[in-house]
């Protein structure tokens, strides 16, 4: 304990250190503060567990378009702990918003911005755009869909903005609009490089102010002794503090953050949608239209950035109790009616999206990634009982196939297939000899893998695809014509309903297309429709 | 209680932190065997450098590359693929016919045939690719196997 004492003598000594938290923690607050002054606290923890977590993920994580992809699925996929981290980092901006928007709320209702406290009002309202573009910047970077095509938009509505908007583009990297390499350098450069000090420059200032002209104090802190800022008001910090946290870890741990297909600039079909926070804008555009548009995308949300930075000199009347304070409560309510009405506006009439939201995270079994004919073969396979003597994994009266590939010559095994034994023969019809003997003497890994575990129905539904030639048109899983579209992902494009009202009249479905009335049994029909919705991007 | 709270909320922090940096990566690539060489090619007793290409998992990329091992067939049955690199500080090292062991130029590491450390400053054995034989065909895997 001596020494301990000794030491911190020492370094208090030679830096001061120990009187400066003294001085820190001991000072005066008035009595009147308590629970509603502890929002600045909880933004500065959460811009820390911002940091924190941003720099676990950026450990892990490669910023260039398309390696981003794979890095933040790796993070999530297969790093302990990595959907977590993510969680933490991205549902704390989320909740780093909504207390920095309270924290400005409260600051307004009370008015605390009056002098002298008008500059620190003003660097608040910095942060606040700050922590906004940190929000804008950083969506990009998980680069699915969902980044590619808000970031889009964003793009092309900062493009609006009168004279400036080409050179606005040119900053963000995205010369005639389209967004690639040069913007992603440019957002993550400024999500990571730029914003962090400038953030930790801002609350600097922020705090010295605060520091500097104390607590706002309300007209009976005059008569009232004042209080010291540790231990009660420390107190009334750490547990709100707390609770924002603990929020925090269960959003993190039970709400899976979505990651979607890796962007595809080519999608026609990803129906763009900001983040939260941002919707009420998104739908303010649609209020605008036409050569008005400019109002809601540009002069109006520089209208409301102005009179936000402004409000200390726009109201200069002397500070008085909130109860008093109608015009100022008054402006917050409609305020906050406005916003849930624009954002209720814009998630009600958002169509569902036609890409699942966590498409990205879901394993892609082996069976998924085979092409149709391979699959089909492993169909014919069970379906003649050839597991009966071949075991998969393990010899048994046939050799295991499964451990190499067949090096029969193709009419010994077209025989065999045929006629097994001496006295069994199969049922198997000419496409499927042939494409059973194609995967007994070609197959690898996947194939493997495929046979022990591909579910029945697919299975089927494979051997339905086959016995319909629809490679004859479409490829799927690399195999196939491209006489009709892909089929990969398709289920991205369309529902259930759609496909099987498909099969039987296309012409009703897609007018102009080529393809042929397929009449398929209730069961085939199924089948088919599941296998092929199953087949990932 | 109020550095209780703070404990608490660093742990939170600290415990995933610690999780994520720490912990191997579930990899959900399986290793795969690559054929090398067939076994006739292969004389008992003299090791042979052989050039193959594998799939290797790197963090988040598959990469497929030129990988070389020393193989060594022991008897019909049984042969054994060493990893390129010396285990004292990753130099490549060669088989030396005349003396008959590995050397390692770096730091002169010798080896016997069986990959045990004769002389030099390398810390253990060379380090083993998993093999196995099939229908005459050497394949070697991905994993590669400490002594």
């Amino acid at each position: 304990m001596r020494t301990l004492r000794n030491a911190i003598d020492w370094l208090e000594e030679r830096t001061g250190v120990e009187s400066a938290i003294h001085h820190f923690l001991y000072e005066d607050v008035p009595a009147s503060a308590g629970w509603h002054q502890v929002l600045g606290s909880v933004a500065m923890f959460a811009f820390l567990v911002q940091v924190f977590t941003g720099i676990l993920l950026a450990l892990n994580y490669a910023p260039t378009p398309g390696e981003a992809y794979n890095s933040l699925r790796y993070i999530v996929t297969e790093l302990t702990a990595g959907q977590m981290i993510r969680g933490l980092h991205h549902w704390g901006a989320s909740l780093m918003i909504i207390v920095v928007v309270l924290h400005m709320t409260q600051t307004f209702l009370w008015g605390a911005y009056k002098k002298p406290r008008e500059t620190t009002w003003m660097v608040g309202a910095v942060l606040l755009l700050v922590t906004l573009a940190y929000g804008l910047t950083g969506y990009l970077l998980p680069w699915d869909n969902r980044a590619y095509w808000g970031t889009v938009v964003t793009t092309q509505i900062a493009a609006l903005a009168p004279g400036a908007g080409p050179y606005v583009l040119r900053l963000l990297g995205s010369d005639g609009g389209s967004i690639g390499a040069v913007t992603f350098a440019r957002f993550y450069a400024a999500h990571v490089l730029l914003l962090p000090p400038l953030t930790m420059l801002l609350i600097a200032i922020h705090v010295y102010l605060v520091r500097r002209h104390g607590v706002t104090p309300i007209e009976a802190d005059a008569e009232l002794p004042k209080e010291k800022f540790y231990p009660q008001q420390v107190f009334k910090d750490t547990v709100a503090t707390f609770v924002w946290f603990a929020v925090l870890v269960v959003m993190a741990i039970a709400v899976r953050v979505p990651l979607g297909h890796v962007a595809d600039p080519t999608d026609t079909s990803y129906i763009p949608r900001p983040e939260w926070y941002f919707l009420f804008l998104f739908q303010m555009l649609k209020v605008f239209e036409g050569p008005l548009e400019i109002v809601g995308a540009v002069i109006l949300p520089t209208l409301a950035i102005l009179a936000l930075f402004l409000v200390p000199f726009i109201d200069r009347g002397k500070v008085i109790r909130l109860r008093e304070r109608t015009g100022a409560i008054a402006l917050i309510v409609l305020g906050v009616l406005g916003w849930t009405a624009l954002t209720a506006r814009a998630v009600a009439t958002t169509p569902p999206s036609t890409e699942s939201a966590d498409a990205g995270l879901a394993q892609i079994e082996a069976w998924q990634e085979l092409p149709p004919d391979q699959l089909a073969a492993i169909g014919a396979f069970r379906k003649d009982n050839c597991g009966s003597c071949h075991a998969l994994g393990r010899p048994a009266a046939g050799p295991d196939l499964t451990r190499a590939v067949s090096q029969r010559p193709a009419d010994w095994l077209l025989q065999h297939f045929k006629q097994p034994a001496p006295n069994v023969s199969t049922q198997l019809k000419n496409p499927e000899l042939r494409g059973l003997v194609a995967f007994v003497t070609k197959h690898n890994d996947t194939g493997v893998k495929a046979w022990e575990s591909a579910p029945q129905a697919a299975v089927e539904g494979a051997m339905v695809y086959q016995a319909n030639q629809c490679s004859a048109c479409h490829k799927l899983n690399g195999v196939g014509m491209n006489a009709g579209p892909p089929l990969n992902g398709v289920s991205d494009r369309h529902n259930r309903e759609w496909l099987e009202g498909h099969f039987a009249d296309p012409q009703k479905f897609s007018p102009g297309s080529t393809m042929p009335v397929y009449k398929l049994s209730s069961r085939d029909l199924d089948r088919l429709t599941s296998y092929i919705m199953e087949i990932p991007k | 209680m109020i550095a209780g709270l703070g404990a608490v909320m660093t742990a939170a922090l600290a415990v995933p932190a610690a999780a994520y940096l720490l912990f191997k990566p579930r990899s959900q690539k399986q290793s795969d065997f690559v054929p090398v060489a067939d076994l006739t090619q292969l004389t008992v007793g003299r090791p042979e450098e052989v050039v193959f290409r594998r799939t290797r998992v790197d963090g988040w990329r598959v990469l497929n590359e030129k990988s070389t091992a020393w193989v060594v067939r022991e008897d019909d049955h049984k042969v054994v693929a060493f990893t390129p690199q010396c285990t004292h500080l990753g130099c490549a090292y060669h088989w030396d016919d005349a003396a008959h062991n590995f050397l390692c130029p770096c730091h002169t590491s010798t080896f016997s045939i069986d990959g045990k450390v004769l002389s030099g400053p390398a810390p253990r054995p060379l380090d083993r690719y998993v093999t196995k034989i099939d229908q005459g065909k050497i394949l070697i895997g991905s994993e590669i196997q400490r002594a």
